[in-house]
């Protein structure tokens, strides 16, 4: 198995994890990491779907760069509504879920 | 290329100021923003009727290696609905979200969200690069969800949470698809796109970022998300998030399925899209009949509204996209986005003055309003005559232009779809009519003065308006379309 | 200036209703000035086009609203007729409307609405296209709406809403059926009907029923007629507007520019139609008399008896003959002027002696002789007497059953002549000879609102002892046969 064949193997498997996580987990915060492995997942897949040619295509580098500061700012969001939600209702999930909540 | 610098940067430096400044100063140059954004958006539809297609490549690179920004019709339509969506929601919030009444928390967060948002859309209209799409998309949604949050009560917060999930998912979709698109073809410019092969996993990659862009654009049965979120943000934000929100995202599905990629799509999926579109439209307006507050009226409202524009994907693509009728199909979409987003920001408007008068939205709360605030419960009727889609109005004229074209293309089902869908909306904009004109004795409440009144009102009847004079609009809207609009009777 | 002349017509009622919207409630005077002003340059503007039109002029305006979508507004005798009705009916509510609300709340919202009302008319007469008259026909509905639920109280919603109730979804059905055609022939003109030879006879049957089926709802066809008698919930004036000037008269009128205009005669033979639609139309002029009968109230007898007699107009345009067709076209303007003449005297003997019922009507003949004199005139001219309005009419329709072969329609004709004696008859004999009820007081001391229903009258009178001469309806109802239909 040639290196990028591995990353890209590897991104699959994080977006599969992370999609799992997103759907299976009710508290808020497992759901925004979960978010974050399949962010995670995607960047490594198109580091790989770069890294194919005899040369690496800079351009997927720019792109997972641009892309982690988008994510990185979407969880920041995230985890401060969490919070704010958190602090009004006393819970970290949503209302209609609390029901086997783990919060 | 000024008009370009200043719809993109403007309202970020806008937003920047209004969070640094302190609060007199903030709202000065959040006024100053909006109105140097409103007149680049207009100076730019012009030099687009005047001298076509704009393109800007960043930095002198072109792609793929660069990123062109680019301004052809629709978006320059686009641009200039937002730019008078976004004038009137300003002046109205200017004392609907004053720090006295509205709370020093929405008061801050209001301005700057705001001009984000409208950043993000004037960067999804102009982008014709997915990845560069991807990030609009991403400023679009963060700052969306802010403006659901500001209400800071926990339904808000749970309303803000709920959205989040959608979008952050619909992200990720999307990204999926990018990166699928890149591994395939080394390029994400969409006009560079259109003129490839297909590639084996170009179907999975559409499938991927519709799905992404259905959630965000809250279409059937991704739609759950949105009548709470649009229903507990303030009125203004409200206005701004259904008025405008899902126009971005399904204008980018418009570019890709009709402009970039129209070989990857199958008449199957085409149909798919426009039956999820159609039970938008009854589902959306069964729900909106059963409410009884008026925001989540006008919420659900939208989600039927957005069903409306997915008829158009069978009606101009695929074998339909060769005949004649299809640039009927279009332009009646178009008019519909821009004849909804005028009537629904009016609707919510008017539904948050209404709200500081009566202290509530619920129907019940509002009886015999019309007598008292004439002028909101006139613009209310215009703009629900213009969502029922009743001559003359934008929503009348989008509509009878749709149901031709299917008539024409043999699709005669979405017409009735279009028909019925009407019939609905007249239904759930009854009710709250009716409440309002029905004579009480005389309710014990201070109206609010009519130059308050008269911003929605402009909305509204330019939603009337649209039907009788959309001269200007039709200047626009077919440049850059290949298919360009011709003159039938 | 001659492409502007329909805009102007359009205008004169647009016009003064948009500014009537701002006006402060009790700027009286303005808006009396404003409105009257408007109807009475209406009025002197369609006598001009009255003469340039007998003389063969004709006007065309086109209005593009999008690609694939224009207004287009022409002036055939046909519009000219039915808009110098609805003109001269305007400018008479006008008046007694300002009479009847006095110093009551609320006028700029009524006036406004009642100019876009008659506006939406002049449009629907006015148009050239079958969407045009679409477009003018749904503002018709929606501006009707407010003047419905006028006084604001539980019985108006209802009846506002009922109207609604049958009006939507049978506009959706036009809009559909017209969306149909367009789509199979091109866009459909009145002056140039589309050529309909190619298309499947199933497929035009089905979209001729929903054409009937969207206007025939205005005109109250049974059993598309409901929302007429509960909508005399709403004030006097806006009865006038619904039964004689505008809402019913548009349903009948775009009944005759289907019949005429869109399918022609000869293709309506051919497909069968012009049976089926006569007989529609006799079922409600038989029905609309009998529920007439059983009313108690002036006011809904006045209603049935308008469902029952509109629908003369549409047997006139469905027994396809050039007699029958003279004879409905004559009536549209015949009904109107005695129908608001009736609904004017319903409504002062509201206002002045405070009578809805019709019991209450014994002895008032005397007392309110001009009234009362006006609706016996009106009220014989409905039976079908010598020498008023209807008996042209009746003769006409008559003979036009004769010449179309269809004889069965004689009896019909008899039939409802009866049945309206019997519900007009015991009413004036109430009015001038039963023994007046000692609590009811009544006067006359309203000349503004007696003076519309003497002229009215009056009109009603003439158009009948007048029928030879050119000028009357009748005159001109020939001559639109003479010339849009006999070559």
């Amino acid at each position: 198995m040639t290196d990028p064949t591995l990353y890209a193997v590897t991104g699959a498997a994080l977006v599969g994890i992370g999609f799992y996580g997103l759907l299976s987990a009710r508290h808020l915060l497992r759901r925004v990491i979960a978010f974050n492995v399949i962010g995670s997942g995607l960047f490594v897949f198109f580091g790989a779907a770069g890294a194919r040619g005899e040369t690496v295509d800079p351009v997927p580098q720019a792109l997972i760069i641009t892309g982690i500061v988008v994510a990185l700012s979407a969880s920041a969001l995230a985890v401060g509504l969490i919070a704010a939600q958190a602090r009004a209702r006393a819970r970290a999930t949503l209302p209609d879920e609390d029901r086997g909540g783990d919060a | 290329m000024t008009a370009f610098l200043v719809l993109l940067v403007g309202p970020l430096c806008g937003a920047l100021a209004a969070i640094a400044l302190p609060g007199r100063a903030a709202r000065a140059a959040a006024a100053a923003t909006i109105a140097a954004t409103l007149v680049a958006a207009v100076g730019l539809a012009g030099q687009v009727v005047a001298q076509g297609v704009l393109r800007l490549e960043l930095g002198g690179w072109a792609p793929p290696l660069g990123i062109a920004l680019e301004a052809d019709g629709l978006a320059a339509v686009m641009l200039v609905m937002t730019a008078l969506v976004m004038t009137a929601v300003g002046l109205t919030a200017r004392h609907a979200l004053a720090p006295d009444t509205a709370g020093a928390r929405a008061a801050f967060g209001f301005w700057p969200l705001m001009l984000l948002l409208w950043a993000a859309l004037n960067a999804v209209f102009l982008s014709r690069d997915l990845f560069n799409l991807y990030v609009g998309l991403e400023l679009l949604s963060l700052a969306a969800i802010g403006l659901v949050a500001l209400g800071g009560t926990a339904a808000a917060f749970a309303a803000a949470i709920r959205y989040m999930i959608f979008a952050l998912v619909g992200s990720l979709l999307y990204l999926a698809g990018v990166i699928l698109i890149y591994a395939a073809h080394g390029t994400l410019d969409m006009h560079l796109l259109s003129g490839l092969d297909p590639a084996a996993s170009d179907g999975l990659a559409l499938a991927l970022m519709t799905g992404g862009l259905l959630a965000k654009t809250a279409l059937f049965p991704f739609h759950v998300w949105l009548p709470p979120a649009h229903g507990s943000a303030p009125s203004p934000a409200s206005a701004v998030l259904s008025a405008l929100v899902p126009k971005a995202s399904f204008v980018i599905l418009l570019r890709l399925w009709l402009d970039a990629m129209p070989d990857r799509t199958g008449e199957a999926a085409l149909t798919l899209l426009a039956m999820l579109g159609a039970a938008a439209v009854i589902w959306g307006s069964v729900r909106a009949i059963a409410q009884v507050r008026l925001k989540l009226i006008v919420a659900y409202s939208t989600v039927a509204q957005i069903g409306y524009l997915f008829v158009v994907f069978p009606l101009a693509g695929g074998a339909a996209g060769d005949l004649p009728s299809a640039s009927g199909a279009w332009n009646g979409t178009s008019m519909l986005i821009v004849s909804h987003a005028l009537a629904k920001s009016a609707m919510f408007l008017i539904a948050g003055q209404w709200m500081s008068v009566a202290g509530s939205d619920r129907l019940a709360d509002l009886r015999g309003l019309a007598l008292l605030m004439p002028m909101s419960a006139a613009a209310f009727a215009m703009a629900a005559v213009s969502l029922a889609g009743l001559p003359p109005s934008g929503g009348f004229t989008g509509k009878y232009l749709i149901m031709t074209a299917a008539f024409a293309s043999g699709q005669w089902v979405w017409a009735l779809v279009m028909a019925v869908g009407g019939l609905l909306a007249a239904v759930y904009l009854y009710r709250p009519l009716a409440v309002l004109f029905a004579r009480t004795d005389a309710p014990d409440l201070a109206a609010l003065s009519r130059a308050r009144q008269v911003v929605p009102l402009i909305l509204a009847g330019a939603s009337i308006v649209l039907g009788i004079a959309s001269a200007g609009l039709f200047e626009i809207l077919p440049v850059g379309r290949p298919q360009a609009a011709e003159e039938v009777l | 200036m001659t492409a502007i002349l329909p805009v102007l017509l359009l205008l004169t009622s647009l016009l003064p209703a948009t500014i009537t919207f701002f006006l402060d409630q009790d700027r009286f005077r303005l808006r009396n000035t404003l409105n009257l002003g408007g109807a009475i340059v209406k009025v002197g503007l369609i006598v001009m086009m009255l003469l340039a039109v007998a003389g063969g002029a004709s006007y065309e305006t086109s209005i593009p609203l999008a690609p694939g979508l224009v207004v287009l507004l022409q002036i055939d005798t046909l519009a000219l007729m039915f808009v110098s009705l609805s003109a001269f009916l305007w400018l008479l509510t006008t008046v007694y409307a300002i009479a009847y609300f006095g110093r009551k709340r609320e006028q700029s919202r009524f006036f406004g609405f009642f100019g876009l009302c008659v506006a939406s008319t002049t449009g629907i007469a006015l148009s050239g296209s079958l969407i045009s008259f679409f477009i003018f026909f749904e503002l018709l509905t929606l501006t009707t709406w407010p003047l419905v639920a006028h006084k604001q109280d539980r019985a108006s919603l209802r009846a506002a809403r009922i109207y609604l109730l049958y009006a939507l979804p049978c506009s959706v059905v036009l809009l559909i059926a017209i969306v149909w055609l367009k789509g199979i022939t091109g866009p459909i003109l009145f002056t140039d009907p589309p050529d309909l030879s190619q298309v499947d006879p199933v497929t035009l049957r089905v979209i001729f029923a929903m054409f009937i089926i969207g206007v025939g709802m205005k005109a109250a066809i049974v059993p598309l007629h409901g929302w007429l008698p509960a909508a005399m919930a709403a004030p006097a004036p806006v009865s006038a507007l619904l039964h004689a000037v505008a809402v019913v008269k548009a349903g009948a009128f775009g009944v005759i520019r289907l019949v005429y205009d869109v399918f022609g005669v000869e293709r309506m033979t051919a497909l069968g139609l012009g049976l089926p639609l006569a007989v529609l139309a006799s079922v409600t002029i038989l029905w609309g008399s009998i529920r007439a009968l059983q009313q108690t109230e002036i006011k809904k007898r006045l209603a049935f008896s308008t469902v029952s007699q509109v629908s003369y107009i549409i047997l006139g345009a469905a027994l396809a003959s050039p007699m029958g067709l003279i004879g409905g076209l004559a009536h549209l303007v015949h009904q109107g002027l005695m129908k608001i003449t009736l609904f004017f005297c319903a409504g002062i003997y509201d206002e002045r002696a405070g009578v809805r019922a019709i019991a209450g009507l014994n002895g008032l003949g005397p007392r309110m002789p001009w009234t009362s004199t006006c609706f016996s005139l009106a009220a014989i001219g409905m039976i079908g007497l010598p020498p008023l309005a209807g008996f042209v009419t009746k003769i006409y329709l008559g003979l036009g059953s004769l010449q179309a072969g269809a004889p069965w329609v004689l009896a019909v004709l008899a039939a409802s002549t009866l049945l309206n004696a019997a519900y007009f008859l015991p009413m004036l004999y109430r009015l001038w000879f039963a023994d007046p009820a000692p609590e009811v007081a009544g006067d006359e001391a309203a000349p503004a609102l007696v003076a519309p229903a003497v002229i009215a009258a009056m009109g009603a009178l003439g158009a009948g002892m007048l029928a030879a001469s050119g000028v009357s309806p009748l005159g001109w109802a020939t001559l639109i046969v003479e010339r849009e239909v006999a070559p």
